[in-house]
C-alpha cells in the first residue's frame, strides 16, 4: 500500500516507516512567527537559555499591527528587534515587508519537500508549494527555539479531487468556499487535504494559495497541491535551500475522496458568522455594505489586485463603501505598481494600506462599528473579529468584493466580466 | 474531585469569541487575560465564572486562530476543564501545552445541560454528571507525558537539563 504525501515527509522527516496515526518526533525546516514573537520570547526566557538552539531556522515576519498603532505595540515590536540583534536571527523581516504567509514563500522558504511550522493559523499555506506546514502556537514555538523539536501525530488524509472549468468571473475563493459551505468548518479536523483534479493542477500559484490558505478553515492541518512547472519556476530565483519534491504514492490511502466539478459554479459568500455559512452571491444581491476589504494573506496577490482593477477600472467606489486595500507585500505592492493596477485602485477612491493583516484581526485599520456590515476578501467572519461584536463581516472573491464596492451593495461580478 | 458548574455552549466556538483578537498582540498578565474571557459569546461569563467551572460545548471547539490565549484566558479564569464533542486540533495542541485538560465525550455533551454539577476523574477517565456517568479517552503518552509536567514549558525545562 502506498504512502500520502503527509506520511511520506513526516516519515523521511523522523527516519523510520510511518503511517497516519502514528506520532513522531522531528526537526523542522523552519519556524514562522510574527508580532507574536514578543509573547514567545516571554515563554523562552523561562527555559533560562542564553541562545536559541537553531538561529538559521527561526523565521520572523512583523505584519499584524504594522507600523504599531499604539504604544503597547510599539513595545512589542521593540522587544522583538532587540531579540533578534542579540540572538544572530537573521530571517527577520520588519514592517516593510509584508504579511507573513506572503514574506516567507516570496523569500524562498517555503519550499517542496520542506516541514514548516508557524504559531499561525494560516501556515497551512505553504502547502501552495508542496510544503509540509502547519499552525502551532506560541509555547510550542518557545520550546522550539529550545530544542530544535516537536511532537506531531501523522494525519490521515482527505482528498479533494476538482475537476471541470471555472466559469467567467468565479474564481479559487468561491471554489473553497463552496467546499466549506458543503463540508462545514470542521470536515478535516486533524487531517491532511491534498487538493487535486484536472482544475485543481491547473490553478495557478495564486489560487493555490486561496486554497491552502482556507485549508485553515476546513480544521486542516495542513493542506497540499502537488508542486507544478509554474511552481518550480516561481521557487527558482527564490528557493533558501535545496529541496526535493514529494508526492503522494499513486495507490495511497485516504481516509476520504471528495469529488467536486466546478464547471457550473456561481460566486458565493460566507455569510455572519462562520466559514461554512456558505451561499451564492445572487440571494444576497442588493444588500447594502460599508467596509470593504481587498487583499490579506488569502487573496493579497497580484493576480487578485488585478481583478479588482479590471472591475474598478474608469469607475468610482460608491460614496455609501470605503474600500480597503492590503496588497499581501510590498513586492506584490510594487509589482502592482508597475503594472498600472495600483494606479487604477487609486483613482477608484480605494484607501490603499501598508501590505500587512490590516483590519483582518480587528486591532487596527478599519475597525468596524457596531451595525457595521463588511465584505470581505480575507478567511475569516468570526462575530466580532474585525471590531464591535454587534458587526457583521461576508467572505467572497476580489471580483465580488470590487463590483459590490462600485454599487455600494452586493453585487454578482460576473456582469463586469 | 472538586465539583464544577457547568457553562455550556453550541458548536464551533472560535477563538475570536473566547479571545478577541484587539487583545491578542500585547503582552497582558493571565488575571487581565481573564477578564475577557468568551467576551464576544458570553459576556457574563467572565463576571460570573468561579473556580473548578467545567464548559460543555459541541464540535469544533477554539477553531480559528493560534492564539493561546483562548487557552489562557479561561485557565486563568479558574476554568478546571473544557469539555466537547470534539475540538480544533491547534486548540486542543495549546490546552494541553498550558496544561489545561479537554476532554472529548458526544454522550457527555449531549447529556450534561448548562448550570448542573459535575466531577471529572481524571484517574480513571470519567465525568460523573446528574443523568450518568460518562467516559473520555485516554490521553496519548506524549500528551500525558506534557499535562503530567504541568504543561510544556515544565516538560521542555526537564528535557534540556
Amino acid at each position: 500500500m502506498g504512502k500520502t504525501f503527509s506520511e511520506k515527509i513526516l516519515g523521511l522527516k523522523a527516519g523510520k516507516d510511518v503511517r497516519a496515526g502514528d506520532v513522531v518526533t522531528v526537526s523542522p525546516d523552519y519556524v514562522l512567527s510574527h508580532d507574536n514573537a514578543s509573547a514567545i520570547i516571554q515563554e523562552f526566557k523561562k527555559f533560562g537559555l542564553k541562545k536559541v538552539r537553531a538561529p538559521e531556522k527561526i523565521v520572523i515576519v512583523l505584519d499584524h499591527i504594522v507600523p504599531a498603532s499604539e504604544e503597547k505595540y510599539a513595545q512589542n515590536h521593540k522587544i522583538i528587534r532587540e531579540f533578534v540583534a542579540e540572538q544572530g536571527i537573521r530571517n527577520f523581516f520588519d514592517i516593510n515587508c509584508g504579511i507573513c504567509h506572503q514574506v516567507f514563500a516570496e523569500q524562498g522558504f517555503a519550499l517542496p519537500g520542506k516541514l514548516v511550522v508557524g504559531s499561525d493559523s494560516h501556515t497551512p499555506s505553504y502547502g501552495a508549494l508542496g510544503a509540509f506546514a502547519t499552525g502551532i502556537g506560541r509555547t510550542e514555538v518557545a520550546s522550539i527555539w529550545a530544542t530544535d523539536e516537536i511532537w506531531l501525530r501523522v494525519p490521515e488524509t482527505t482528498r479533494v479531487e476538482i475537476d471541470g472549468r471555472l466559469p467567467a468571473g468565479v474564481y479559487a475563493k468561491d471554489v473553497i468556499l463552496k467546499i466549506i459551505g458543503e463540508g462545514g468548518a470542521d470536515m478535516a479536523d486533524y487531517q491532511a487535504v491534498e487538493f487535486a483534479g484536472q482544475a485543481a493542477r491547473k490553478f495557478s500559484l495564486a489560487s493555490r494559495f486561496v486554497l491552502a490558505n482556507m485549508s485553515a478553515e476546513m480544521g486542516a492541518k495542513n493542506g497540499y497541491f502537488e508542486p507544478a512547472e509554474e511552481t518550480l519556476a516561481w521557487l527558482r530565483s527564490r528557493a533558501k535551500a535545496d529541496f526535493e519534491v514529494v508526492r503522494s504514492d499513486r495507490d495511497a490511502s485516504y481516509k476520504s475522496v471528495l469529488k467536486y466539478d466546478i464547471s457550473g459554479l456561481v460566486p458565493q459568500l460566507a455569510c455572519p458568522h462562520t466559514v461554512d455559512n456558505v451561499k451564492a452571491v445572487t440571494e444576497l444581491e442588493g444588500k447594502p455594505f460599508h467596509q470593504g476589504v481587498l487583499g490579506t494573506c488569502t487573496n493579497g496577490r497580484v493576480e487578485d489586485l488585478e481583478v479588482a482593477a479590471k472591475i474598478l477600472k474608469g469607475k468610482k467606489v460608491h460614496p455609501s463603501v470605503r474600500l480597503l486595500v492590503l496588497p499581501a507585500s510590498w513586492e506584490v505592492y510594487r509589482e502592482a505598481l508597475k503594472k498600472g493596477i495600483m494606479a487604477v485602485l487609486a483613482d477608484s477612491g480605494c484607501v490603499i494600506l501598508n501590505p500587512g493583516c490590516g483590519p483582518c484581526l480587528g486591532a487596527h485599520e478599519g475597525i468596524l462599528a457596531p451595525g457595521e456590515v463588511a465584505l470581505s476578501t480575507s478567511n475569516r467572519n468570526f462575530r466580532g473579529r474585525m471590531g464591535s461584536r454587534d458587526s457583521e463581516i461576508y467572505l467572497a472573491s476580489p471580483a465580488t468584493v470590487a463590483a459590490s464596492a462600485v454599487e455600494g451593495k452586493i453585487a454578482d461580478p460576473r456582469k463586469y466580466l | 474531585m472538586k465539583k464544577g458548574r457547568v457553562w455550556k455552549y453550541g458548536d464551533n466556538v472560535n477563538t475570536d469569541v473566547i479571545f478577541p483578537g484587539k487583545y491578542t498582540y500585547a503582552l497582558m498578565p493571565p488575571e487581565e487575560m481573564a477578564k475577557h474571557a468568551l467576551e464576544d459569546i458570553d459576556p457574563d461569563f467572565a463576571k460570573n465564572v468561579t473556580p473548578g467551572d467545567v464548559i460543555v460545548a459541541g464540535k469544533n471547539f477554539g477553531c480559528g486562530s493560534s492564539r493561546e490565549q483562548a487557552v489562557a484566558c479561561l485557565k486563568a479564569a479558574g476554568v478546571q476543564a473544557v469539555i466537547a464533542k470534539s475540538f480544533a486540533r491547534i486548540y486542543y495542541r495549546n490546552a494541553i501545552n498550558l496544561g489545561l485538560p479537554v476532554l472529548q465525550s458526544e454522550e457527555a455533551v449531549d447529556n450534561i445541560a448548562a448550570g448542573e454539577e459535575v466531577e471529572i476523574d481524571f484517574a480513571s477517565g470519567k465525568i460523573i454528571a446528574t443523568k450518568g456517568t460518562y467516559t473520555f479517552p485516554p490521553f496519548p503518552e506524549k500528551v500525558l507525558g506534557i499535562l503530567e509536567a504541568g504543561g510544556l514549558i515544565e516538560y521542555t525545562k526537564r528535557k534540556i537539563k
